[in-house]
């Protein structure tokens, strides 16, 4: 069975739905009308046409055209060796489409990538979170109107610490404010440094009580 | 190779069970909620040894029984992608040098042939430029393999492996500096060919490699096959089965390991994979240990598919006769004016691709590297995706890892052998 055959057979099965195959160098490309039949496809395609292997997905940002983004779904089944792409459009003010995560659990860090880079929501998806920028971050970087060299963001406080203390301790960091350094159970404090472990608790104790936090009067604090 | 084992297969879910409800559920009468115990949240990385770069695991750990693993990538996030989209096909070829840095060699391949997919030249590659191509693959796949099996030991606490595995591979990198010119990061293909011929002499040093890299390999073997140690720590850990495999999208050894018989080179044949003589080894159980041989075989496959290819080596050129395509040589372009006018368009516009979208899956050391290619024509992508195999095998942790020992986190990550740089791009 070739790649055009299962085309047509997926097609068959939504009629009005699917767009005629078309190929270029050897591949068959569909174009899925209505997003959010997409996953209504996909498991078919899955079920009835043994496409168990997601590939990938990907987006691509048309600036400028209406709708904005294309979808892209690269299928591929072990049984028949065929590949088959499936692609459908989504708009910018809408910007949604129903997760596949419920075909192929693959396509959890797909979507996730697509919308961290995109900004294209996946409805039903199970932890739908950044993942290659960090959590916050304002832009979606993989759009054409967002520049190369980058916009100016405001970075979150934790995604950097201040420089090195290694007065303070070798394995202290101080990023996140106070919270942290409450956290952190390796803090020095120069006053207890040389003490005995049992008197070094002790003393951390005693100026817990004296300053309501465990580290020194100004210890670490003066310095950032 | 792979002998009969009995073990008796546990999905990490029926492993949880067992763990944490049976021992409460055999004190009958006592307290279970006790027993139980309080969640600890545990950080492995971005900065540890076992993770190989710049991977985090957040995992929840209920005493050394893992309830909970939330992998974190992106600390190595280039955005390779987006400057795809703003260079020529040739500019980026460097870039993909940086993709899976322990195989630059089998990057510049795969994108090289993703793009000459795109212009319609891919069957027209010179004879000698595919078999080049094809020494340039499985070199890179012995020298990615003994990085990925010499650090699995190491991080099992087996140094020597480590120190044969570095030996051979640093001979490697001698070989891709005489080839290349660079050690790592290469940058060998061109849009419809290559950078330079072979050096005289060449092949000649390489077949005395060849010859010396199967004593490593199996001396490595000797070290770890049957080492009761390793055999412990990778057997029946981190199993994986095969439709699970499939549904996660796993590709390259970790998908084989798992007993799924495909290999891009077989089922897709691209170069001249079709004309060489080779196996594919596949798994049994789709364990640690399973993984491990798997590479293993293929280190010495592709020792074997470069024999055949320095056998068969063809002459001529090794780049395609079009100067729209290939730059044309120095000499003629200061003496010639329509090469001079080739060399001048290269440069400044790149090679004119027509518009359409391609999708180009290349058998990589650490699985399927793919690129998808959406051009609207001229000389630069206008999407470049990067399909890594890393990125993809990474999110199957978060399955995998739950109802193992924490320590099986190390053996479990130096299973999967991915590079960081990849799967963050």
């Amino acid at each position: 069975m070739t790649a055009l055959e299962l085309a047509q057979q997926l097609r068959a099965k939504f009629p009005g739905l699917i767009s005629d195959p078309v190929e270029f160098r050897g591949e068959i490309t569909l174009r899925v009308s209505d997003g959010e039949r997409m996953p209504e496809v996909c498991a078919l395609a899955k079920k009835e046409l043994g496409f168990d292997y997601l590939v990938d997905i990907t987006s691509v940002d048309n600036y400028g055209d209406d709708p904005r983004f294309t979808v892209v779904y690269h299928l591929y089944g072990y049984g028949h060796l065929c590949p088959l792409r499936l692609k459908t459009e989504v708009g910018e003010e809408k910007g949604e489409l129903p997760t596949v995560t419920g075909v192929w659990r693959t396509a959890d860090w797909h979507e996730r990538e697509i919308y961290d880079m995109m900004g294209i929501r996946f409805r039903g998806h199970p932890d739908l979170r950044r993942i290659l920028m960090w959590e916050g971050y304002p832009h979606f970087p993989l759009r054409k109107d967002f520049p190369l060299a980058g916009k100016p963001t405001d970075v979150p406080e934790v995604a950097f610490t201040n420089a090195a203390p290694l007065e303070g301790g070798p394995f202290v960091t101080i990023a996140g404010g106070k919270d942290t350094l409450a956290r952190e159970p390796r803090v020095r404090i120069p006053e207890t440094d040389g003490l005995e472990t049992n008197a070094r608790l002790e003393r951390r104790q005693d100026i817990k009580e004296a300053h309501g936090h465990s580290h020194g009067p100004g210890a670490i604090e003066t310095k950032r | 190779m792979a002998e009969a084992r009995d073990i008796e297969f546990k999905d990490p879910v029926s492993r949880l069970g067992e763990s944490v409800h049976s021992p409460a559920q055999s004190l009958a009468g006592q307290d279970t909620d006790e027993l139980k115990g309080e969640k600890m949240v545990l950080n492995v990385g971005p900065s540890h040894p076992a993770t190989h770069g710049v991977l985090r695991i957040v995992l929840e750990l209920d005493g050394e029984i893992i309830t909970g693993a939330r992998p974190e990538v992106g600390y190595l996030h280039r955005g390779d992608e987006k400057i795809a989209e703003n260079f020529t096909y040739t500019q980026f070829i460097p870039y993909t040098d940086r993709l899976d840095y322990l195989a630059p060699l089998a990057n510049n391949v795969a994108y090289a042939l993703a793009v000459e997919k795109l212009l319609g030249i891919d069957r027209q590659l010179t004879p000698r430029c595919q078999y080049i191509r094809v020494i340039c693959c499985e070199l890179a796949r012995i020298s990615s393999h003994l990085l990925g099996v010499g650090c699995y030991a190491m991080d099992l606490g087996a140094l020597t492996v480590f120190l044969h595995t570095f030996t051979e591979r640093e001979k490697i990198h001698n070989l891709c500096e005489s080839l290349t010119g660079a050690r790592f990061t290469t940058a060998y293909t061109r849009i419809g060919g290559l950078s330079r011929d072979m050096p005289p002499g060449w092949a000649e040093q390489c077949r005395k490699f060849l010859n010396e890299v199967v004593v490593a390999i199996d001396e490595t073997e000797t070290f770890l096959t049957r080492n009761r140690i390793f055999v412990d720590r990778t057997q029946g850990v981190g199993v994986i089965p095969k439709d699970v495999a499939i549904d996660y999208g796993l590709s390259g050894p970790n998908l084989r390991g798992s007993g799924v018989e495909h290999d891009l080179r077989k089922a897709h044949p691209y170069l001249v994979y079709d004309q060489l003589k080779f196996e594919v080894p596949v798994g049994t159980k789709g364990d640690c240990y399973d993984r491990y041989l798997v590479r293993m075989e293929e280190m010495r496959q592709s020792v074997r598919i470069v024999h055949q290819c320095l056998d068969q080596l063809p002459g001529g050129p090794v780049n395609i006769p079009d100067g729209k395509i290939v730059m044309p040589p120095k000499d003629r372009v200061l003496t010639q004016m329509e090469e001079l006018i080739h060399h001048f368009i290269n440069v400044t516009q790149g090679v004119n691709a027509p518009p359409g979208e391609i999708y180009f899956g290349h058998e990589n050391p650490k699985g399927e590297l793919g690129f998808y290619i959406n051009s609207k024509g001229g000389g630069t992508p206008h999407r470049l995706k990067i399909r890594s195999p890393s990125f993809v095998n990474l999110s199957i942790l978060s399955w995998l890892l739950p109802g193992h020992m924490l320590s099986d986190v190390v053996a479990v990550l130096g299973s999967f052998d991915f590079v960081m740089g990849e799967c963050d791009r």
